[in-house]
C-alpha cells in the first residue's frame, strides 16, 4: 500500500543521516575505545589498558586526586557554576518576557533581540570580552581611573572568571527558551486565582510559576550541562588555553593519532552526563512537554 | 484584566532585561568599532583614528592563512547543509503527521544528538572515517587497483564527514521546529484540499508549505547559521579544509592586530544579513497572508 509507505520515505533521509553520523560513529567510538594503538596505527585488539591508564593510580592515591579525578571536579565546578548563573538570569529575563511584557509583537521582538547572538559566530563572542577584560581593557581601565584598584587586574582574562563569564553569556539563551516556553503554557487564570486566594507575588512565584516551569528549567538545564561538559572551545580560548577539561584532552588525544585513547576518554564523558540526565529527569517528566 | 497600573516589580525586571541585553551586545559592538581603528592603533582602546585599514589588510588575507577560501567554504557548506536541513525536516514532519513505526525511538535518537556533546560526535565522525579510509585502502591491496593505491588519499572532506557533523547539530533543530509547526496545524485543510480532489503532492504543494512556510525559513535560518558558526563537532571532522570558524578559532592565539575584529565584524554582518533576511521574508509572508487570505468569519 502506498500511503502506508510513504510515511517511511519521508522519514528515511532523516533516519540515514542519524544513523550514519551519529549512531556508528558512537558504535564505533566505544569499539575503538576496547582497541590497541601504538605510534603509527589503530590495532583492532581488545584491550582494558585505554581505561586503565585514565584512572591510573586514581583510586591508590586518594584523597590526593589524579589528573582524570582533577579534570572532571574542575569541569563540574564549571558546569555548577555555569548553570546557576544562566538559570537565575534566563529565569528572570524569561519571567519578564512572559508575564511582564503584554503584546505579543513586543514580546516577539524582545525574543528576537536575546535570540539573534545565537546566531552569530561563538569565538567572534568570545574574542569580543578581550578589549573589555585585557590588561589594558575597559574595565581595568575604568577600575584605575575610579582608583580602586592601583594595578590592572589580572584574573579579569584567560581565568576561571573569563570562562564562566563567557559560558554564560554565550548560552544563558538555552535557559531562556525552554523556561519561557513552559512560562507561555501556563494558564493565566491560575496566577490570577492565586491573587485572589490572597498570595503575595513572590508567594505566586514560588509556588505556582516555578512548579509549571520545572520542565522548561529541567530542558535548559540538560542542555547548558552538557555543553560545559564536552566543552573545549571556550575553556581554550577564554582560559588561555591554560585551563584543562574532559573535551580539550580528547581534542589533543586526537591530534596525537592516539584514537583509542580519546574513544576512551568520549566514552566515560558520555557516561557521566548521561548520568546527570538521567539523574534530572528524574525530577523532572520532560516528555510531557515536548 | 490586570489594572492598567505596572506593578513595582515590571521597572526592576525591564532594567534587568535591559542590562541582560546590553551583557549580550555590549562586547560585539565593541569590536565592531575597534575593528575601525587606526592603522596604529592596537587590541583595546582608546582608539588611534578612524580607518578601514584593518579591513584592507583583511582583502589581502590574515598571515599564512588563506581566511577567504575558508570564507567561502563555510558559505557553501552553510548553504547545502540549510537545503538539506530544510527538505530532510519537512520531510520527516509529515512522516510523523502520519505516524510511522519507529517514530519514537527516531525522536529520542535526533534529541540525544542535540544532547551528546559535540566533541564525542566530532570525534566519532573522524574515527568513523578514518577506520573507512583503511578499508579502502585495504581493498586497494587486494584489487591491486592502481587508482586506489596512488590516488586516494582520505574519504573524509567538507561534504562528506563535515556535511553529516554539521546535519547531526542543525536537523534536532529543523525537526522541532517542524514538531512545534504541525502541532498547531489543522487536519481540516489537507482534508479539504483532498476532498476538492487533490492528490497527496498537490495537497502538500498548494495546502501544506504554503502554511507553514514562514516556518521554512526559520527552519533556513537553523540551518545556515548553525552551519556557519559550527565549530565543536566540525572539529574533528573537516578533514584537509577548515572552516571559516576553525581558522577563526587559530587566530585567536596568534593573530594579535584589530585585524581578527575585521573578520569577526565580517562574519558577524554576513549572519546579521542572513537573519534580517530571513526575519524581513517572513514578515512579508505574513502581510502577504493577511492580504490575501480569507475573509470567512469577519462578517459583511
Amino acid at each position: 500500500m502506498r500511503p502506508r509507505l510513504m510515511p517511511y520515505l519521508q522519514a528515511a533521509p532523516l533516519s540515514l543521516v542519524f544513523a550514519l553520523f551519529f549512531l556508528v560513529p558512537l558504535a564505533l567510538t566505544l569499539v575503538v575505545s576496547f582497541w590497541d594503538y601504538n605510534e603509527y596505527e589503530i590495532i583492532p585488539a581488545f584491550t582494558w589498558m585505554n581505561y586503565r591508564e585514565i584512572f591510573e593510580g586514581c583510586v591508590a592515591d586518594l584523597p590526593e586526586l589524579c589528573l582524570t579525578f582533577k579534570t572532571y571536579l574542575s569541569t563540574l565546578k564549571f558546569c555548577f557554576l555555569v548553570w546557576l548563573f544562566t538559570l537565575l538570569i534566563g529565569f528572570t529575563v524569561a519571567y519578564f518576557l512572559a508575564f511582564h511584557v503584554r503584546t505579543l509583537t513586543v514580546q516577539i521582538l524582545l525574543f528576537l533581540l536575546c535570540t539573534i547572538p545565537f546566531w552569530t559566530s561563538n569565538v567572534i563572542r568570545m574574542i569580543s570580552w578581550v578589549p573589555l577584560l585585557g590588561r589594558n581593557g575597559l574595565v581595568n581601565d575604568a577600575l584605575m581611573d575610579a582608583g580602586l584598584v592601583d594595578e590592572p587586574l589580572e584574573w579579569l582574562l584567560f581565568s576561571d572568571f573569563s570562562v564562566i563569564l563567557a559560558f554564560v553569556h554565550l548560552y544563558t539563551l538555552f535557559m531562556i527558551v525552554p523556561i519561557f516556553n513552559s512560562m507561555m503554557r501556563i494558564d493565566r487564570s491560575l496566577l490570577e486565582a492565586a491573587l485572589d486566594a490572597g498570595a503575595s507575588g513572590w508567594q505566586t512565584l514560588t509556588n505556582v510559576v516555578i512548579p509549571l516551569s520545572k520542565p522548561g528549567i529541567a530542558i535548559g538545564s540538560i542542555f547548558v550541562i552538557t555543553i560545559v561538559m564536552g566543552d573545549f572551545i571556550t575553556i581554550g580560548v577564554m582560559g588561555g588555553q591554560q585551563i584543562a577539561s574532559i573535551g580539550k584532552i580528547i581534542q589533543v588525544e586526537m591530534s596525537y593519532l592516539q584514537f583509542p585513547a580519546a574513544a576512551a576518554n568520549a566514552v566515560i564523558l558520555l557516561a557521566v552526563v548521561l548520568l546527570i540526565i538521567t539523574a534530572l529527569t528524574r525530577i523532572v517528566d520532560i516528555r510531557k512537554e515536548l | 484584566m490586570q489594572s492598567d497600573r505596572r506593578p513595582a516589580s515590571f521597572y526592576w525586571l525591564a532594567a534587568f532585561f535591559i542590562l541582560f541585553v546590553a551583557f549580550l551586545y555590549g562586547p560585539m559592538l565593541t569590536i565592531l568599532i575597534l575593528s575601525f581603528q587606526g592603522p596604529d592603533g592596537g587590541l583595546t582602546f582608546p582608539m588611534n583614528g578612524v580607518s578601514l585599514h584593518w579591513f584592507t589588510t583583511l582583502m589581502e588575507g590574515v598571515g599564512v592563512v588563506d581566511i577567504w577560501s575558508a570564507f567561502g567554504r563555510s558559505l557553501r557548506l552553510g548553504i547545502v547543509v540549510m537545503l538539506i536541513t530544510v527538505v530532510f525536516s519537512v520531510a520527516a514532519g509529515l512522516a510523523y503527521r502520519r505516524g510511522f513505526l519507529g517514530a519514537a525511538p527516531l525522536f529520542y535518537i535526533v534529541v540525544a544528538s542535540l544532547i551528546v556533546p559535540s566533541i564525542v560526535v566530532s570525534l566519532g565522525i573522524g574515527l568513523g572515517f578514518r577506520l573507512l579510509d583503511e578499508q579502502i585502502m585495504a581493498l586497494g591491496y587486494a584489487w591491486e587497483s592502481e587508482a586506489i593505491l596512488r590516488d586516494f588519499t582520505t574519504s573524509m572532506g567538507l561534504y562528506t564527514s563535515g556535511l553529516g557533523a554539521h546535519l547531526t547539530w542543525t536537523l534536532p533543530f529543523g525537526l522541532l521546529i517542524m514538531f512545534a509547526v504541525f502541532n498547531r496545524f489543522d487536519h481540516a485543510f489537507e482534508e479539504a484540499g483532498r476532498d476538492l480532489g487533490a492528490s497527496p503532492w498537490q495537497v502538500v504543494r498548494h495546502v501544506i508549505l504554503p502554511i507553514i512556510g514562514p516556518s521554512l525559513i526559520g527552519v533556513a535560518l537553523f540551518g545556515f547559521t548553525l552551519s556557519f558558526d559550527e565549530l565543536a563537532r566540525s572539529s574533528q571532522a573537516m578533514g584537509s579544509y577548515n572552516t571559516l570558524p576553525l581558522e577563526l578559532q587559530g587566530l585567536t592565539t596568534t593573530v594579535t592586530t584589530p585585524e581578527i575584529y575585521a573578520l569577526g565584524t565580517l562574519t558577524t554582518g554576513v549572519s546579521l544579513l542572513v537573519i534580517f533576511t530571513s526575519l524581513g521574508v517572513v514578515m512579508g509572508l505574513q502581510r502577504r497572508r493577511r492580504r490575501l487570505g480569507s475573509d470567512a468569519g469577519k462578517g459583511v
